[in-house]
């Protein structure tokens, strides 16, 4: 059951996430992570400032996470990284929620040869493993952020498209729906007042998540360095930019490796969490 | 010229098997006609899964008809276009039964109510928050239920803003689709009372659709009763009590329960409703039915006119009634 009343919403939900401590300590690692992202430029340091004296110090009081082979902090480049992380995450997600809802409203809503020639087309873009499809888009591109955003967003809204036209099919014979369309509202007003806003809670789990996985795969396309190119700092490049001295530096790649890691854990936790709380099947 | 008229109405879905493979034809409504007149309530009474439901969906232009005709004001309502559609759709209106699934959980009542006035454009967006208020009030409800949400409501409560939303565009027909089927009692009554208050006061019709004969009764001028798809039985609400000439219609008056302990317990009706993927031959009715003979197996019988409006489809018609036990 998808459709949520309003103060099953407020109440209910809120109630579940707030006595779910594991969605919290995720809600805290994504809070967390914006605040850090927003206070990067009040250190008043130049990721990118090279500072020859300073090459591959490890994490002392100056530098609390280390410098890098030039002589960057490593502490003030993971901040800048995070705003990187978290702008690919949520423009990726947003275009893949966005193509998803449009996609997948028209296929549930309207059905017959509609529905058959978007849900084929979701099936043949599944069929490609994502990751080597993004690789091979890329490779015609700039490696650019908005290129990455880009492709990562057209190639992951397969997902929701479904969960929407899942969500459509039942909607559409609701009565609540049949009761509009009785008294004339439009197709437009149908989908817009009446079914989507009760379709949307699948995709906010989904969405959350979506923010992990969009994360996590530029991090692997910049290390593999197609990704966000240097001297911009991305978590992803930096973590590769400490392979060659993971012997001698190991702060430059754990720092990065941790950052990714907990960022990705704090939102599926979240996601996670907004998805147990609003099973209506689960008893308080 | 009668205000709803429908003739030989049609309707059947396509069912698949758990392999998506078309796996036969479920026939919900079948040949059905009826009219209805201005400020008349016709009662459409059959058990769950006969087509009742369908037949007021497809009446409202919800589904559409295989074959047949729905013709509202001597408009054939299924040739219209969306747009010529749209006028008709405020002129007939529907009720349904469950209350709890007819109003949009998101919207408040009063979105719920305003969007009749905004998709007509029945009234200047200002004005649109005291026509809102003053629906409420006519269902019984007060102005300060209008920024409320629907699950804030009781069921009672609930259907009388699914009433109020059939009210707003001051339709001439409203479909109610068993209304107080899912209901308490004694909110059943307020209901129908306000039902009946609401059809004296602005002369409106009803296509009262419920599961028994024991609601219906007060507030039908003329019964129908359908079972697997067709009307079996059609006549004056006192008439068809009085003398039923349908063996299913009689089975049905009997079981309506009757407040006396002392008085003799009808024969239940045997078995289960046939299903309509694949109904018994000839008379759909005859594996029930006490009064079946080799013909009933054989031949579909068709509706008859018994005279003074009364019509019946059954072989057996004259025979019909000795296992009434009320009156």
């Amino acid at each position: 059951m998808s459709v949520l009343h309003s103060s099953f919403l407020r109440d209910v939900v809120w109630n579940r996430l707030r006595h779910n401590r594991m969605a919290l300590f995720g809600g805290g690692i994504v809070l967390a992570m914006f605040i850090l992202a927003g206070v990067a430029s009040l250190t008043g340091i130049d990721p990118s400032a090279i500072d020859i004296g300073q090459q591959l110090m490890p994490p002392s009081l100056e530098h609390p996470l280390g410098t890098d082979i030039l002589g960057r902090s490593v502490l003030v480049r993971l901040l800048y990284g995070a705003r990187i992380s978290l702008l690919v995450g949520f423009v990726a997600v947003g275009i893949s929620t966005l193509i998803g809802i449009v996609l997948g409203a028209l296929a549930g809503y309207y059905g017959g040869w509609i529905d058959s020639l978007i849900m084929r087309f979701v099936d043949v873009l599944l069929c490609f493993p994502t990751f080597f499809l993004i690789l091979a888009v890329i490779a015609f591109l700039d490696p650019s952020i908005w290129n990455i955003m880009i492709v990562i967003g057209l190639t992951s809204w397969m997902g929701v498209a479904r969960l929407i036209r899942a969500e459509f099919l039942s909607l559409r014979r609701r009565d609540f729906v049949l009761a509009a369309e009785a008294l004339g509202a439009s197709d437009r007003r149908l989908i817009f007042r009446h079914i989507l806003p009760n379709a949307m809670s699948p995709v906010l789990v989904s969405a959350t998540l979506g923010v992990a996985g969009a994360i996590l795969t530029e991090s692997a396309l910049s290390f593999l360095g197609i990704g966000v190119q240097p001297p911009t700092p991305s978590w992803g490049n930096m973590l590769i930019a400490g392979k060659e001295t993971l012997g001698c530096a190991w702060w430059l790649s754990v720092f990065p490796g941790l950052a990714i890691l907990i960022t990705v854990l704090g939102y599926n936790l979240l996601g996670e969490g907004i998805r147990d709380a609003l099973d209506p099947r689960l008893k308080d | 010229m009668a205000l709803l008229e429908v003739e030989h109405l049609k309707k059947s879905f396509r069912v698949k098997d758990p392999l998506g493979r078309g796996a036969g034809h479920l026939v919900a409504v079948e040949d059905l006609s009826l009219t209805l007149e201005a400020g008349e309530t016709l009662g459409l009474v059959g058990e769950s899964g006969c087509g009742k439901s369908t037949t007021g969906k497809l009446i409202i232009q919800l589904l559409k008809a295989d074959s047949g005709s729905v013709s509202f004001a001597g408009t054939e309502l299924g040739k219209l276009s969306a747009r010529e559609l749209r006028s008709y759709r405020k002129r007939m209106q529907m009720i349904f039964q469950d209350p709890f699934s007819s109003l949009n959980p998101r919207m408040t009542v009063g979105a719920i109510l305003a969007e009749a006035f905004i998709i007509h454009k029945l009234a200047p967006l200002r004005q649109i928050r005291d026509r809102v208020i003053e629906l409420l009030e006519t269902v019984g409800l007060s102005a300060e239920h209008e920024q409320r949400y629907p699950h804030e409501f009781s069921g009672g409560q609930r259907q009388r803003v699914g009433i109020a939303r059939a009210l707003a565009v001051e339709p001439e027909l409203i479909i109610a689709d068993e209304p107080v089927s899912a209901l308490d009692l004694s909110v059943q009554a307020q209901i129908i009372n306000l039902l009946k208050k609401l059809q004296h006061e602005r002369n409106l019709s009803y296509l009262f659709i419920a599961h028994d004969l024991a609601v219906i009764e007060h507030v039908s001028d003329r019964i129908a009763v359908m079972y697997l798809g067709r009307i079996v039985e059609l006549a004056n609400a006192d008439e068809l009590y009085r003398n039923p000439r349908h063996p299913y219609t009689e089975a049905l008056i009997n079981a309506v329960p009757y407040p006396d302990p002392g008085h003799p317990r009808p024969i239940a009706l045997s078995g289960e409703i046939p299903s309509p993927v694949n109904p018994p031959s000839g008379c759909h009715f005859h594996p029930r039915c006490p009064y079946a003979s080799e013909l009933c197996r054989n031949q579909a019988p068709t509706l008859n006119d018994l005279g003074s409006g009364h019509q019946v489809a059954c072989h057996h018609q004259e025979s019909v009634g000795k296992f009434l036990i009320h009156s």
